[in-house]
């Protein structure tokens, strides 16, 4: 999996200073008191062929940053190029025209079809609105995606209801595949299903993205799974990307005390080692994203919050070659004590995980 | 069939049929509804084709007042199996020509009144900036005086309507739009809530993100999931609008009063209900029968049109 990550190095999407905030409105004339910054300001570039994996709690922005980035919303902010095409003020008409490259897998399997259409309906509706393919030849890639994607031909005439939550997200797989795109954004494919069916599904966007080349901004909360299937790991929290790094490392050596104390919240199967470790309980909750904190967005909740956080919003800076954080800790330092910082932390902290 | 050999093929693979066959298969099992569907058929094949073979002038009073004295509030007979009314008509012939009127206003009525109401909804729930406009004008509608307002229409546009297109056809249409301009709130409002609803669902957010343009959206993904309430006051509008227009009938705004409607019957024959009661019932089975049996037809269709509720 590691030759993934190296297969390509031109980046296929880049974002830069991606904002989204959601005005709230009150009174009587409806008047704009305020935002909810779902997504605040975040920069990232996902390579062609990689996995980026997304994580972050609930509420976090990461749905929002995925549907921004495919322009389901208009961004408040920022700039959005995919295959070197800016998209955050692309007009509808240029918009419709990019849809084949980038697509995306939703959610709720159940949702995300139309309860109304078959399968043959649900997976051609892509090739009805962006290719002029005869009624035969429609059919022949609508079994050739059913193929693709694991599904029995002799569903093609059924609906949604009947099929069990796994066979509806390869529904909702096969119909983002259906104009061969090259960037596709997995929103949370496997949260609704129970675990047995989630590796499934995963192996397949595994087998797919072997198969096809394609690109992944892979949206999660499970961190095993993301550690399972994302070449490059973005942690957000709270509107922002605090720490983006490669897998492994991040795994290993997380360096922003949010990733730390996420990473340790993973329950681990060894149970001496699980009841000798030290877990990072963070107190408190999640700021609301309409009112964030003055500073670092987790400095009301951070172990080891400084007098800088409170004021000054940490940069996102590229610490080593190819890891980026957001956190004071490491500044006004170079890069090698940013390394020792983070190994103090690992092995005071992170045991076993 | 791409790459598979052909002994492979399942014997089951069939290409996606047209979903109305699944639509009618479904139907077919609703008992309520096929019985519906047969009343249906009787009726309008009974005041379509019912006059070519029973050929008394529905309106046909005897020139000779002897023999019309003689033939008035008659009861069922060989000549006049329905009997006669208070001027000597054959009430058959009547019920007949009437239903024709009575249905054809309320099909096309409902028709009108749901095309608005789907469409004012429709664009109210999915174009946020139109909600607040179309919302306030259904609300202006709802808060106006029905019967008031269809009294001062049909006196307004009566003259000159019936000059131009004939006094029948005239007051077919006037009638017609009027009933349906009248009642199409309650289904655009139904509809309107559907739809902000469905269009947060994730599929139509897939629509989107395949780039599905506004107007095949509401098509392909908004309507059909509209589809159940739109049946719904469908049903009940064929009954409203029917019943609406013997109200104006029986206030005598309708049609002129030797035009037979149903409503018209009925109003005719109220004055001597205790004398002849046959003459009150018999209309009121035939409005009774036909808003029934729509009701049926539109409750068969409307669980066939579910294919999660189909093939059960």
């Amino acid at each position: 999996m590691l030759d993934r990550a190296e297969r390509g190095h031109r980046k296929l999407v880049e974002i830069k200073g991606l904002k989204m905030y959601f005005p709230i409105t009150a009174g009587i004339f409806r008047s704009k008191v305020g935002d909810v910054k779902a997504v605040d300001d975040v920069s990232f570039d996902i390579y062609e062929g990689e996995t980026l994996g997304l994580v972050g709690e609930s509420g976090c922005g990461k749905s929002t940053c995925g549907r921004v980035i495919l322009r389901l919303y208009d961004p408040t902010d920022g700039s959005i190029r995919i295959d070197g095409v800016e998209l955050s003020d692309a007009d509808s008409g240029t918009l419709r025209k990019l849809r084949p490259t980038m697509q995306m897998v939703f959610q709720d399997p159940q949702a995300s079809l139309n309860p109304r259409m078959t399968v043959a309906a649900i997976i051609g509706e892509p090739l009805d609105e962006h290719s002029r393919l005869s009624k035969a030849e429609k059919l022949d890639r609508i079994y050739e995606l059913m193929d693709a994607v694991g599904l029995n031909r002799n569903f093609a005439n059924r609906y949604p209801h009947e099929f069990s939550g796994g066979q509806r997200q390869r529904i909702g797989i096969a119909r983002a595949l259906a104009l061969n795109p090259k960037f596709i954004v997995c929103d949370e494919p496997i949260a609704a299903l129970d675990v047995s069916i989630q590796a499934q599904v995963v192996n397949l966007l595994e087998d797919l993205q072997d198969r096809l080349g394609l690109t992944y901004l892979f949206i999660s909360h499970d961190l095993s799974m993301v550690r399972h299937i994302a070449d490059r790991v973005a942690v957000m929290y709270l509107g922002r990307i605090v720490e983006l790094a490669p897998r492994d490392a991040l795994y290993d050596r997380p360096m922003h005390p949010y990733t730390q104390a996420l990473l340790s919240a993973v329950p681990e199967p060894d149970p001496e080692i699980e009841t000798e470790r030290k877990r990072i309980i963070l107190t408190g909750d999640v700021p609301s994203p309409a009112n964030p904190p003055k500073g670092c967005n987790f400095c009301t909740r951070c172990p080891k919050v400084m007098e800088i956080c409170h004021n000054v919003n940490p940069p996102f800076r590229e610490l080593e070659p190819g890891r980026f954080a957001a956190c004071h800790l490491y500044e006004d330092t170079d890069t090698t004590a940013g390394k020792t910082a983070a190994q103090e932390e690992l092995t005071s902290i992170q045991q076993g995980v | 069939m791409t790459d598979m050999p052909a002994s492979k093929v399942d014997a089951a693979l069939k290409p996606p049929r047209n979903q109305w066959w699944d639509v009618w298969d479904q139907f077919k099992t609703h008992k309520g509804a096929l019985v519906g569907l047969i009343i249906f058929s009787l009726i309008l094949f009974g005041v379509t084709l019912g006059p070519f073979l029973w050929r008394i002038d529905p309106t046909y009073v005897d020139p000779n007042p002897v023999n019309m004295l003689k033939l008035r509030n008659q009861g069922p007979s060989f000549a006049h199996p329905f009997g006669t009314d208070q001027l000597g008509r054959d009430l058959l012939a009547r019920l007949m020509a009437g239903g024709k009127v009575s249905i054809a206003v309320g099909m096309t009525a409902m028709l009108l009144s749901l095309l608005l109401g789907t469409l004012i909804g429709v664009l109210a729930g999915f174009f946020r900036r139109l909600d607040g406009i179309l919302m306030s004008m259904t609300d202006l509608f709802l808060s106006l005086p029905l019967l008031p307002l269809l009294l001062l229409m049909v006196t307004l546009f009566r003259e000159p309507l019936s000059q131009r297109f004939g006094t029948e056809a005239g007051i077919f249409m006037l009638i017609v739009v009027a009933i349906g301009v009248t009642s199409w709130m309650q289904t655009a409002r139904i509809v309107r809530g559907e739809v902000l609803a469905l269009k947060e669902r994730e599929y139509v957010l897939a629509a989107r993100s395949i780039g599905t343009p506004a107007r095949r959206m509401v098509l392909r993904h908004i309507l059909p999931n509209v589809m159940s309430p739109i049946m719904v006051s469908a049903t009940l509008g064929i009954a409203n609008a029917i019943i609406t227009e013997s109200a104006l009938s029986f206030l005598g705004l309708g049609f002129p009063p030797d035009f037979p409607t149903w409503g018209r019957i009925l109003f005719d024959a109220v004055d001597q209900m205790q004398l002849y009661p046959l003459r009150v019932i018999l209309p009121g089975v035939a409005i009774s029968l036909t808003v029934l049996s729509v009701n049926y037809i539109g409750d068969g269709l409307r669980d066939a049109l579910d294919p999660r509720i189909r093939g059960r």
